[in-house]
């Protein structure tokens, strides 16, 4: 198989790489990046435990090859975490007991985001349908999207960006 | 004494969650190793055949291909099971269902594996198949395994049935069946297995009961547990359903790592995971009950059949459960309860969170209303009549010796959702409305911890460290219930430290002896309670160096923030770490292990009767929906769910459990369903195979009850999986409240509410 030349920007960091055609988003972060945060739960994109944001947009890394993201940014969970310390999502999702096996967490973690980043103020039916792609068979939703909740109405302390 | 009770009660931060909100937590197929192979499986083509020939050779010849492994390369026993050894992790003679494996392949890239499974050709003689348990038990039926198709018949007898009927005013017959659903964990079944220069074989992956794997894998790979090293990577959800599977991957990974000489990691897709992983069990549940004009209850007469597919797995344990549980939370003076496992070519069924509970709650609860209605009573007036009491009898026979609360549920619940004037107004308001209201309840009790179906004991290691630092190690594991928090919030309480200062080891069958499995909800209380047992055995130590140093007596003395003190003046006091020094200095080992023994209880299998649990707990959910009537959608509104836990140690993951058991029975009542055709899945991934959203589950209200137990660590109970039997029939009972529609099939999904019967798929869909 032809490779392709692939110049991408992962969590601000530019890379290129020479990739095969058909190498899926999700492999490329998982496998040449050892990105291992986004997780993979049924590759058809029902799950949404590989959600990346992808160009300020939440997508899910398995329906997507790396090909088409040619000179695009992707913000992976390794990406939201500061250097010391955790970002006010990961800490209100810590403080509101949102989290149980962990396995849909970065994937909800960055849907709650990308639904921040472009609407600060949500209702809870607003919380709701932005992580209606993320699966969680654990929690039951409630303390997630209290923990949603919680950074969009300023309870968490902000420690830098969303 | 409880030193330090003011953490026990509270909802310190997970321990466990900062590696989960980084995405640094390791699972197992992040667990990547240098030189790995990757394995993937020849899955059966038949439901029922035998197995002619398997041809190999040009799998084997494939470049980049490293073993092909069939039955004939299994180094030990062809099979392992709970009691039944009938799970074969390769298929020798014959396939009993799709899941089956007749060979595995160990290549350098998944997509050669792939490739080579595709280049394996299997020989069959088609054997006739069976797909429902009633024809299974069919005099002329053919047979699965040689020893007949009935894998298990547990009965309960008390009083005189006849007698029972004849005492009775009305007797009432229903008939209800629950479908076969899916764990649906996010994360499908994984592990990597590899030899150790000393022979031993080590198994990480996505396992449950590691001690349950490793007793399979010694058996199948024909090495002694003491080299066989299980070990748990993060565990991305299991709910009872990493076990036998877990098994069955980390035997065929291992039989591989072993021809190879190198790390093999195989890992399921979820349509691998949908077809090969074992279910919850189907049942059919037939009942008859006698009941007075007054509404109280003369007898109950029970016959069920559960579907336990290919294989027995946990089949004559979940009956049992069912067995001792059928009559509800009743007092039920005669009663006869028979329950068939059996044999079928389905896929095999074993543990899923409840455990023979969320089905026969479904029948119990869905035919009380039903009975209610039969004597022009409310629901919850009859249930008031003749629920359980202090000291009432159940119907095994056991006297219930501590605080029975399922009338204080029933209150709680009922108050607290305005059930009495939403029963009343519902109704009228939706003859002239599109979107019906309606409110319906369930209740249920349970046995805690395993019962009287096996022995029931498990053991902790506490060790302090020179600097102050603690471990806990256990053979219990986490799977996102808390388990790590919890245990450390025991040791910090009994230490006297802050939670911060307890480190949890990781769980690994190298690390601590056999402490049974991670099952039946038993952890806090039997887990907890030997985690309580070290930290107070190695807390006693410190006692002694510091009694000599104070020239007070033990006794006397007290472990609270960070110090050991006179419990009657405080002001006498030495720090935690001079304590220690002072231990060490004396050469006392500050390393204890606790192991704790249920309480003694009794089974008898032929009389049907006895004191089957240590003690019980109690519980009542509410549900209210809105039933569209031209679509069939329900919308699960808002949800009322009283648990007595005993005592709540972190009430944030009591609440989490809670929510979570309701979830995942809003899509047991409502979505789920692993449909089988002949044998064949329909429902390959989660496009087909419907789990809750967050827009699928409303607004739940957690509500924690406590009535102390004196067999639980600070009184505590459980929780886990009581929370996930009760919300499908009180939306069942919602349903009808709202429309008329009595449904006595699970799930309550859109045809069943519009054509009052269920749509089957008959084409196959390609894997």
């Amino acid at each position: 198989m032809k490779k392709l030349k692939l110049n991408i920007t992962v969590n601000g960091q530019k890379h290129t790489l020479k990739i095969d055609p058909n190498l899926r988003l999700l492999d490329l972060l998982r496998e040449n990046l050892h990105l291992t945060g986004t997780k993979e739960g049924c590759g058809i994109g029902e799950c949404g435990a590989c959600t990346v944001i992808l160009d300020g947009r939440a997508v899910n890394s398995c329906l997507i090859l790396a090909g088409q993201c040619e000179g695009r940014e992707i913000t992976t969970i390794e990406g939201v975490t500061p250097e010391d310390g955790l970002s006010p999502l990961q800490q209100s999702f810590l403080d509101n007991g949102a989290v149980q096996c962990g396995f849909c967490t970065p994937g909800m973690i960055l849907s709650a985001r990308a639904l921040l980043d472009h609407n600060p103020t949500p209702t809870e039916a607003e919380i709701r349908e932005a992580i209606s792609g993320n699966l969680c068979r654990c929690t039951g939703y409630t303390q997630i999207v209290e923990a949603i909740q919680a950074v969009a109405d300023g309870r968490e302390e902000q420690q830098g960006s969303l | 004494m409880n030193q330090n009770p003011e953490i026990i009660g509270t909802s310190p931060k997970r321990v466990d969650v900062r590696e989960k909100v980084t995405g640094a937590a390791r699972y197992g197929s992040d667990l990547k190793m240098e030189g790995m192979l990757y394995a993937k499986v020849k899955h059966a083509e038949y439901p029922h055949a035998k197995i002619l020939s398997v041809k190999t050779g040009r799998a084997k010849k494939l470049k980049g291909v490293a073993a092909v492994a069939t039955a004939a390369d299994v180094p030990g026993n062809p099979a392992f099971g709970a009691i039944i050894i009938d799970n074969q992790p390769i298929a020798g003679d014959k396939v009993r269902y799709l899941g089956d494996a007749v060979a595995v392949v160990a290549a350098e890239t998944e997509a050669i594996a792939e490739k080579a499974v595709s280049l394996i050709k299997v020989k069959y003689k088609e054997l006739p198949g069976l797909f429902d348990p009633r024809d299974a038990l069919k005099p002329d039926a053919p047979l699965i395994h040689e020893d007949g198709n009935l894998i298990v018949h547990h009965k309960t007898r008390r009083g005189d049935i006849e007698a029972g009927f004849a005492a009775a005013d009305r007797v009432i017959e229903r008939s209800y069946s629950v479908q076969r659903v899916d764990h649906a964990y996010i994360e499908p079944e994984v592990v990597v297995a590899y030899f150790e220069p000393d022979g031993t074989l080590v198994v990480k992956g996505s396992h449950q009961s590691i001690f349950n794997i490793r007793s399979a894998v010694s058996g199948v790979m024909g090495l002694p547990l003491s080299k066989v090293r299980i070990v748990q990577a993060s565990l991305g959800g299991s709910f009872g359903g990493k076990d036998d599977v877990m098994s069955v991957l980390s035997c065929r990974a291992g039989i591989l790592a072993q021809q190879t000489g190198r790390p093999v990691m195989l890992s399921n897709s979820r349509e691998d995971s949908l077809i090969e992983s074992y279910k919850r069990h189907p049942y059919f549940m037939d009942y008859k009950v006698g009941v007075k004009n007054d509404g109280t209850i003369t007898a109950m007469e029970i016959k069920m059949v559960a579907d336990g597919g290919a294989y027995a797995s946990m089949t004559q344990f979940v009956t049992w459960r069912s067995v001792v549980h059928a009559t509800g939370p009743y007092r039920v003076p005669h009663v006869k309860t028979d329950v068939y496992g059996v044999y079928t070519n389905n896929t095999y069924t074993g543990a899923f969170r409840g455990f023979g509970s969320p089905q026969i709650t479904f029948a119990y609860e869905s035919l009380m209303d039903e009975i209610a209605e039969e004597l022009g009573m409310e629901p919850l007036e009859f249930r008031r009549i003749n629920i359980l009491h202090d000291n009432d009898i159940t119907a095994t026979g056991q006297i219930l010796d501590h605080t029975v609360s399922v009338g204080q549920a029933l209150d709680v619940t009922t108050s607290a959702s305005g059930w009495e004037e939403k029963r009343a107004r519902f109704p009228k308001e939706n003859s002239g409305r599109i979107m019906k209201r309606g409110i319906g309840l369930a209740c249920s009790y349970r046995g805690v911890a395993l019962g009287a179906e096996g022995v029931d004991a498990t053991g902790a290691t506490v060790r302090i460290h020179s600097d102050g630092s603690v471990d806990v190690a256990t053979g219990l594991v986490e799977m996102g219930q808390g388990l790590k928090t919890i245990f450390s919030q025991i040791v910090a309480a009994e230490l006297g430290i802050p939670i911060d200062k307890i480190q949890y080891r990781p769980t690994d069958t190298s690390l601590i002896v056999d402490g049974g499995p991670t099952v039946a909800s038993r952890s806090t209380i039997m887990g907890g309670s030997a985690v309580k047992k070290a930290a107070i055995g190695v807390r006693e130590r410190l006692f002694q160096a510091v009694s000599e140093k104070l020239d007070v007596a033990p006794e006397d003395l007290i472990a609270a923030d960070e110090k050991i003190m006179l419990k009657n003046d405080p002001s006498r006091s030495v720090a935690f770490l001079e304590a220690i020094a002072l231990a060490l200095e004396t050469g006392l080992n500050l390393s204890c292990f606790g192991w704790h023994l249920s309480p003694p209880i009794w089974w008898d299998e032929e009389a049907g009767k006895g004191d089957a649990y240590f003690t019980y707990v109690y519980a009542c959910q509410i549900a209210e929906v809105e039933v569209d009537p031209e679509t069939g959608k329900v919308n699960v509104v808002e949800v009322w769910a009283a648990h007595d836990v005993g005592k709540a140690i972190n009430p944030d993951t009591v609440r989490g459990q809670i929510y979570g058991g309701v979830a995942t029975a809003i899509g047991y009542g409502l979505l789920e369903d692993v449909e089988m055709v002949d044998g064949v899945t329909k429902t390959m991934n989660m496009d087909e195979y419907l789990i809750p959203t967050a827009m699928d589950v409303g607004k739940i209200n957690a509500i924690i009850l406590e009535n102390y137990d004196k067999y639980g660590p600070y009184g505590a109970k459980s929780i886990a999986e009581p929370t996930a039997e009760l919300c499908a029939p009180a939306i069942a009972n919602a349903v009808y409240h709202a429309t008329g529609k009595r449904i006595r099939d699970l799930p309550l999904n859109l045809e069943r509410i519009v054509l009052g019967h269920k749509l089957i798929k008959k084409k196959r869909r390609v894997r």
